[in-house]
């Protein structure tokens, strides 16, 4: 505010031509909220409004009932939806944790300055370049235990049989499969902003522990972590967010199998919403997916903040 | 200890560390060296069992990808080759070409559709960033957030509604259509990434252009706008790669004229069965813009991805 | 809708008055699959553009995305497509919601008779409702599933005696189920030229249809039925009958026993891939491939074979495939697309539909006396389409089938609870949408 108000001085403010501080500042901000109220909040509104009736895109002539709060009581007594829903939490969990661990291990490492490290920086982030959709559909064939290249790669260096093994098809490995390509895709995303964080560390703060006599292995603990949590947990919350909604990766890989093994809950709910047309229900699925992500973010901000704060 | 700087890795370090960098550089390189070599393999050699490392190179996944093509009918097995050596590389396969592919089509939808977005989510970011780094705005913080909330929408709980709308909107199927919905997407992290930077500009640049007799609108054009640059560049990657490859939305809401690649590069299907080296084929060519364009842009990258907000 | 077909009905009146003097010539978007039967409907469809000097362009969409992408067109009332391939099951929805022109007036009015077509296909791709002679399509593409075999592999000798002497009988194309699957064990894990090879790739896939078209094929041959000739609609006891469920867990016994590993997922190019790359004897497939199989450099030319869904205790059937052609209600351009079905549905059309790789429904092709010997696949061909049997074509066919996608594959493939379980969760799951459209 103060800064604000500092940055037009009043004597100054009052001399310039043309358009007001105010008018810029609405004319610059308006398109944006506009097109966010256009495009994700009436959309929105809609859905709230929808999730209380019967209503199916598939019918337009049909009558549209208002039916209240059905469909939120159906899908939270499905059973199957919770299925779904666990399913989503293995997957967010272990892909968060293995790209926390691999990304900043990876950063600590790329920062250790060695010559080259810009060209293997590029090359490692070139996986997250590609269309999800199209890396899922090529990773089907490449888990082929056959014909596919993981299946060899894993009895080349673990001496098992090559066919004795199938990540897509076996129930206890498929939840797996989906992880092994979301780490292998996203981990440089995290190792991105890791390394943001490591960089931003100004060497003073070492220099000073090292005066103190601090160990390498206090100094990791007490000024690295520390200072790069923020970043660490700014990644996480952008891959946990994407991840809730994951879609175009696990669709194309699986199709949800064996089973519903690996029916994420966005996976679920294009089901209902484009193959069933069960529009009403859909949005109300929708709603309650969108204040799940909602709240947890918003808990999860905070918590960032305060992070930040210390 | 290196004499010069007490932070300076040690030599011992420094190799330990490359070589374990390399090395998983190497192993994630894997699966994309596979994809890119299976767009020059023949189509019996793709799907060889087992797996071929070594084959004899073929252009035929890029004829096929290019190309839509059919069992030769009874004449057109009888008539002499074509002239070109790619309609010669079908014939041999007992194949003609009816016409070309989707692909160039749906290629050019996703420059029009993934620039045009990232173009229109930089430049509405960049103004909304300024205006809320540099001015007094009510409710600026309810703002900021309800913006960042709007990305935590999976896009199948919109997908409906934006359908109906666009539906009624004549908005359907159309490039300016994707365009918007993807710059809506975009724009929350294109606002947070900007405003980082802005943050970050010193205001007695822009003071000083005002002195000089600067209108405020010529003072951002001329003053702040360089000196952003970096941010916009970093901010551009990051929202192209998200439009260049997203899929539900462009799978849901667009059917013939607006489609991009995405949803037609998994699903190119040759004479019976799947293409494999089309689709390997088609996956590295849409790979290359993005990564040329990330690669001309690296410099911002790490810089841009340092997210302002976090180092208030 | 009745005033759709009475304006298509008249207009096409109009144009035939005026067919000395040909109206102007109309843009037409054909939509389809993404396969290659349609790439061979390009080059047949020239022949149109010539004599008519209409347009022809074409919207094929992939399989996986087929139904999605073009029930979304129709459903919201899109003029993207003015001629639809759409897919058997779809003719219920596209009748019942308007998406279809009636084309009843439209065939007596120039002589098109559905008893020039093959009676499977004219109810699998024409009919709805089902059994009475209203017509929404032309059947455009007949299409089954049957198997395709390694002849080359049947043939060796020595594989010959020791299947001989292990089974009394000669290894040859099976006629039932159950030699179906010794032959699928006979192969299963078996070493030929160096490599290991499996029994059979069978359908599998979870995400759109694939298990659903494959499990069927074992269903209907156990006895399955989707309900009683009085009762269409009634599901507990039929579709749960012990019958139904010895055929569930044959199909699963299959998949146990003799697919190879990894094909959790696989429906018709995983099961081309699998059969191309030698790795399994057998494949289930519908027969659109056959003429790609003959085409083959490693498993055409004489080395594979045919043969129709094998029998089974209960029956003889085999899955429907293929669609008929239907002109969309919301096109501004019906009258062309009126003419492009008169032209499609000549007998010459259709003769050279099947030279350039289309299959045609017509008897006056597939009956006439050379055609058995036309292509080795023609007579099996022809004898699986003597058997067909369709899944729902109901307007909720599309909720009917992921009920049975969720309930077949869990217990298949993830092998969660028994079949028993499975079928009757199926019958939850399809009365609840019965009871949703209102016809329970």
């Amino acid at each position: 505010m103060e800064r604000a108000a500092r940055a037009t001085p009043a004597g100054v403010a009052r001399k310039i031509k043309g358009l007001s501080d105010r008018a810029i500042a609405w004319i610059f901000i308006a398109p944006t909220v506009f097109l966010l109220l256009a495009v994700n909040i009436f959309p929105l509104i809609w859905t709230i409004q929808l999730s209380f009736t019967n209503y199916r895109a598939n019918r337009p002539n049909a009558e549209v009932k208002w039916i209240g709060t059905r469909n939120y009581e159906r899908i939270l007594t499905d059973g199957d939806i919770w299925l779904t829903m666990q399913a989503t939490a293995h997957f967010l969990f272990w892909t968060l944790l293995l790209q926390v661990l691999i990304g900043f291990a990876l950063a600590w490492l790329i920062n250790r300055k060695f010559k080259g490290n810009d060209l293997w920086t590029t090359i490692i982030v070139l996986p997250m370049m590609l269309s999800p959709a199209v890396v899922g559909n090529f990773w089907t064939f490449l888990y082929q235990p056959q014909i596919g290249l993981f299946n060899y790669a894993v009895a080349f260096f673990t001496g098992a049989d090559v066919t004795s093994f199938s990540m897509i098809g076996d129930k206890a490995l498929a939840p797996w499969a989906i992880i092994i390509v979301d780490t292998w895709m996203w981990t440089p995303f995290v190792m991105l902003i890791c390394l943001a964080g490591l960089r931003s560390i100004p060497d003073s703060i070492y220099e000073a522990a090292e005066c103190d006599r601090a160990s390498k292995w206090r100094q990791f603990w007490t000024i690295t972590v520390p200072m790069v949590l923020p970043f660490l947990m700014l990644a996480v919350l952008f891959r946990g967010i994407e991840n809730f909604k994951m879609f175009d990766l696990v669709v194309q890989l699986t199709g949800g199998g064996p089973g519903n093994t690996t029916t994420l809950t966005s996976i679920d709910l294009k089901r209902e919403a484009f193959e069933k047309w069960r529009t009403g229900y859909s949005s109300a699925y929708a709603i309650i997916l969108f204040v799940t992500v909602f709240g947890l973010a918003s808990i999860y901000v905070k918590a960032l903040n305060k992070v930040k704060e210390r | 200890m290196s004499s010069y700087s007490i932070t300076e890795p040690s030599r011992r370090q420094k190799w330990i560390a490359a070589i374990l960098v390399v090395t998983y550089a190497v192993i994630t390189m894997l699966p994309l060296l596979w994809i890119i070599s299976t767009g020059f393999k023949s189509s019996s050699d793709a799907i060889a069992y087992p797996p071929k490392v070594a084959f004899q190179p073929s252009l035929e996944g890029y004829v096929n990808l290019f190309t839509t093509q059919t069992l030769q009918t009874p004449e057109q097995a009888e008539a002499p080759p074509p002239d070109t050596w790619y309609g010669k590389l079908v014939h041999e396969k007992g194949l003609a070409i009816v016409g070309p592919s989707r692909f160039g089509e749906r290629f050019t939808n996703s420059v029009i559709i993934g620039f045009g977005s990232t173009f229109l989510s930089v430049f509405l970011g960049t103004l909304a960033a300024y205006a809320f780094s540099r001015y007094r705005v009510p409710l600026k913080d309810d703002l900021l957030f309800f913006i960042l909330s709007t990305r935590m929408m999976p896009p199948i709980a919109v997908a409906i509604p934006i359908f109906l709308m666009f539906r009624s909107l004549g908005l359907s199927d159309t490039h300016l259509g994707m365009i918007l919905l993807y710059t809506a997407v975009n724009l929350s992290l294109s606002v947070w990434l900007l405003k980082g930077f802005m943050d970050e500009i010193p205001r007695e640049y822009e003071e000083a252009a005002l002195i000089d007799g600067y209108t405020r609108f010529q003072a951002f054009t001329k003053v702040v706008l360089p000196q952003a640059a970096t941010g916009i560049a970093a901010t551009a990657i990051f929202c192209l790669i998200f439009a260049w490859n997203e899929y539900a939305f462009a799978v849901l809401l667009t059917s013939g004229a607006a489609q991009t690649a995405p949803p037609f590069i998994p699903t190119i299907i040759g004479v019976a069965g799947q293409d494999w080296p089309a689709v390997a084929a088609g996956a590295t060519l849409f790979l290359m813009p993005v990564m040329v364009f990330t690669i001309l842009l690296r410099k911002h990258l790490l810089r841009g991805i340092t997210f302002g907000a976090v180092r208030k | 809708m009745k005033k759709t077909q009475l304006l298509a009905a008249a207009a096409f009146a109009a144009t035939l008055g005026l067919s000395a003097e040909r109206a102007a010539a109309d843009d037409l978007t054909l939509c389809w699959a993404a396969w290659d039967p349609a790439n061979a409907l390009i080059e047949l469809s020239k022949d149109f553009e010539a004599k008519s000097g209409h347009n022809m362009s074409f919207e094929f969409v992939p399989w996986p995305n087929f139904a999605d992408r073009m029930l979304n067109e129709l459903n919201s009332g899109g003029q993207l497509c003015d001629l639809m391939i759409g897919d058997s099951q779809w003719i219920g929805l596209g009748a019942e919601a308007g998406h279809y022109v009636k084309l009843n007036d439209f065939f007596d009015a120039n002589g098109i008779s559905m008893g020039d077509f093959l009676p499977a296909t004219v109810t699998g791709y024409a009919e709805w409702p089902k059994g009475t002679p209203n017509y929404w399509a032309l059947p455009a593409y007949a299409d089954v599933v049957g198997w395709t075999y390694r002849k080359d592999w049947f043939e060796r000798p020595e594989l010959q005696a020791e299947f001989q002497a292990k089974h009394g009988r000669a290894l040859a194309a099976p006629t039932t189920l159950e030699e179906l699957k010794q032959i699928g064990e006979f192969f299963q894990g078996r070493e030929i030229d160096g490599k290991t090879v499996y029994g059979m790739s069978i359908y599998t896939e979870r995400g759109s249809e694939g298990i659903t078209m494959g499990v069927t094929n074992a269903l209907y041959n156990y006895g399955f039925t989707y309900g009683t000739a009085d009762e269409p609609y009634k599901l507990d006891g039929v579709v749960n009958s012990a019958e139904s469920i010895a055929g569930l867990e044959f199909y699963k016994s299959l998949y146990d026993c003799c697919t190879p590993p990894g094909s959790s997922d696989w429906y018709m190019s995983e099961n081309i891939d699998a059969y191309k790359s030698g790795q399994v004897a057998m494949q289930m497939n519908f027969a659109f491939i056959w003429p790609g199989v003959e085409a083959d450099p490693n498993v055409g030319g004489g080395k594979s074979g045919y043969f129709a869904n094998p029998a089974g205790p209960g029956g003889h059937f085999a899955q429907l495939g293929g669609q008929g052609i239907s002109v969309v209600s919301y096109s501004d351009s019906q009258d062309a697309a009126l003419e492009y079905i008169q032209w499609f549905a000549q007998p010459e059309i259709q003769q050279r539909w099947w030279d350039v790789g289309g299959a045609s429904a017509m008897r006056a092709v597939v009956e006439a006396p050379g055609f058995a010997s036309s292509q080795p696949f023609a007579q099996t061909f022809l004898d699986s389409m003597a058997i067909v049997k369709d899944f729902w074509a109901e307007p909720a066919y599309a909720s009917l089938l992921l009920a049975m996608q969720d309930r077949v594959h869990k217990y298949v493939i993830a092998g969660e609870g028994s079949a028993q379980e499975a079928l009757d969760g199926l019958v939850d799951d399809w009365t609840e949408v019965f009871e949703d459209e209102g016809k329970l």
